[in-house]
């Protein structure tokens, strides 16, 4: 047998408890098999457990391990680190509990704290940084932390209550819109609902639009004084807040649109 | 390349000792740390990597590497593991003789080889890749394991004795993985110690492990036993000036347990010295 054929039949044994391969490796080599099989699965309980303190304390430990197998059987990781094997999770709790959409967004929002944690180092912005942009051609430019999702649910609300050991409020639907953004202030991972105007907003700046055309869609979203006093509120929370990394003045024709 | 020789009494550096090792002088002439978890982007564990750093020679110690897979190195974890080697500047870099991954599957654990030729020619050629790409001499750790295959062709030391001949690569050589697959496979742990080229082993690991039904399991979760520590003092009558260090990844004790530890090690490389 060659290196990769043994390597396939250890692969298919690990995930598919399959007897064929394991037959192949050498009867005398089921009780060393058996070992390899419990770490693999083990481990990747562990991980996903580990990454979902809260949701395995909202949902029970049965349930929980019960959607961990279900992921394993239906997702291996394919990563060098094991950090990345839970972030596939939520779409598989939303599949298994398509009626409690707190239970994806409570996995995502732990995934997405633990990403943050580790996402690349930006400095603050000093507000001299700000000092003589041509606004309306300003692109800002989002911390590597940032990250976003629609949000179903009241997650948020669920995940501090556990946090805190509190007892939690009964899950519930949210506005169409409403969105979660989580992101790192120093070295603390944070988050916080927004509304779709904002959300909206950030992928705007996300997608690489200037500052004036971020002001206009607001504008026309919200009329001309409210607009504007929108862009200036938020523009100042994301910058206290981190979630503004760096600026950059558009070049090109059209910049200012 | 990696340092000259020297006696070094070292520790891995776990979270739950972060705050001591940066608080106080620990006394340790280095610390380990698992690569993986500093080969992110950045946040807390790199800024604590880099305080550690400005205090300790830092060992880098990796399970991901794979130099075992029959499809060759991930280009993308090479890349990650470069630029933390560039950033560390460590005293060693190492990882196992195993296998971790096949076409796109990450089983996340040190798999075995099969002791062959086709095995030897796979393993040398990552090896030599792995430290092409490193620009510096590697460390491969001997495995603990749980099966082996009857098609190997020679012995694990024998094995690790040619990979080092033809790769230049040196040995980091776990003393209780030693012990946990002599149990397992029944071969004698001393014809192991003797039989691997002492020249090359720039360090050494020192753990514990459980009894399961069948098997000793390599769990790391346990003070150093003393059929582990017997065979270490075999090994330092044998090798001469090296590296040593305490390997606990689970059930993590108070900090001075694990130098007390230290400790014996120090006193059984002080015998040996006297004594050559």
């Amino acid at each position: 047998m060659s290196l990769l054929a043994l390597q396939r039949d250890l692969r298919d044994w690990l995930r598919h408890d399959a007897g064929q391969a394991a037959a192949r490796l050498g009867g005398e080599t089921m009780p060393g098999l058996i070992v390899y099989q419990n770490n693999y699965r083990a481990q990747l309980m562990e991980c996903l457990a580990s990454a979902c303190p809260q949701l395995r304390l909202w949902i029970g430990d049965e349930a929980f391990f019960a959607a961990a197998a279900t992921h394993i059987d239906a997702a291996p990781p394919s990563d060098w680190t094991l950090d990345a094997y839970p972030a596939g999770f939520p779409a598989t709790l939303a599949h298994i509990h398509a009626d409690s959409p707190e239970i994806a967004d409570l996995a995502w929002l732990e995934i997405a704290l633990a990403d943050a944690f580790v996402a690349a180092d930006h400095a603050p912005l000093p507000p001299a940084a700000l000092a003589d942009l041509t606004w309306d051609d300003t692109v800002f430019l989002l911390s590597p932390a940032l990250r976003l999702r629609d949000l179903g649910s009241n997650a948020p609300a669920i995940w501090s209550a556990l946090s805190a050991g509190e007892e939690p409020p009964p899950a519930a639907s949210l506005r169409q819109g409403e969105a979660l953004l989580v992101w790192r202030s120093d070295f603390t991972a944070c988050f916080r609902t927004i509304d779709a105007l904002e959300a909206s907003t950030l992928a705007a700046i996300a997608a690489g639009q200037p500052f004036g055309a971020v002001c206009a869609g607001l504008v026309a979203a919200a009329g001309e004084e409210r607009g504007v006093a929108l862009a200036g509120d938020m523009l100042g929370r994301w910058l206290r807040d981190g979630v503004i990394a760096g600026v950059r003045q558009a070049v090109g024709p059209g910049a200012a649109a | 390349m990696t340092q000259p020789q020297a006696n070094r009494y070292g520790l891995g550096l776990r979270k739950p000792h972060y705050q001591h090792f940066l608080d106080e002088q620990v006394p340790v002439d280095f610390v380990e740390v698992i690569s993986e978890n500093f080969m992110v982007d950045g946040g807390r564990p790199r800024d604590i990597l880099r305080r550690v750093r400005e205090c300790y020679p830092v060992a880098l110690h990796g399970v991901s590497l794979s130099v075992g897979s029959a499809d060759g190195l991930d280009p993308a974890y090479l890349a990650r593991l470069k630029r933390l080697v560039d950033d560390v500047d460590p005293l060693f870099v190492s990882d196992h003789l195993c296998w971790t991954r096949i076409e796109g599957f990450q089983s996340h654990d040190l798999l075995p080889l099969p002791y062959t030729r086709e095995a030897l020619d796979c393993v040398c050629a990552n090896v030599a890749a792995a430290q092409d790409h490193l620009g510096r001499t590697m460390l491969i750790e001997n495995p603990s394991s749980y099966m082996s295959f009857a098609a190997s062709e020679m012995t694990e030391w024998a094995f690790l004795d040619a990979l080092c001949a033809r790769t230049g690569c040196e040995l980091l050589l776990d003393i209780n993985n030693i012990f946990v697959s002599a149990a397992n496979h029944g071969f004698d742990p001393i014809a192991y110690l003797d039989g691997i080229p002492a020249a090359r082993v720039r360090q050494i690991h020192l753990a514990g492990h459980s009894k399961g039904d069948q098997l000793l399991i390599d769990t790391h979760d346990q003070p150093v036993p003393q059929g582990v520590w017997a065979l270490y003092a075999h090994a330092r009558a044998r090798l001469g000036p090296v590296a040593t260090m305490i390997e606990r990844d689970d059930d993590i004790p108070p900090l001075a347990d694990l130098l007390a530890e230290l400790d014996i090690a120090r006193a059984c490389g002080a015998r040996e010295s006297i004594a050559a």
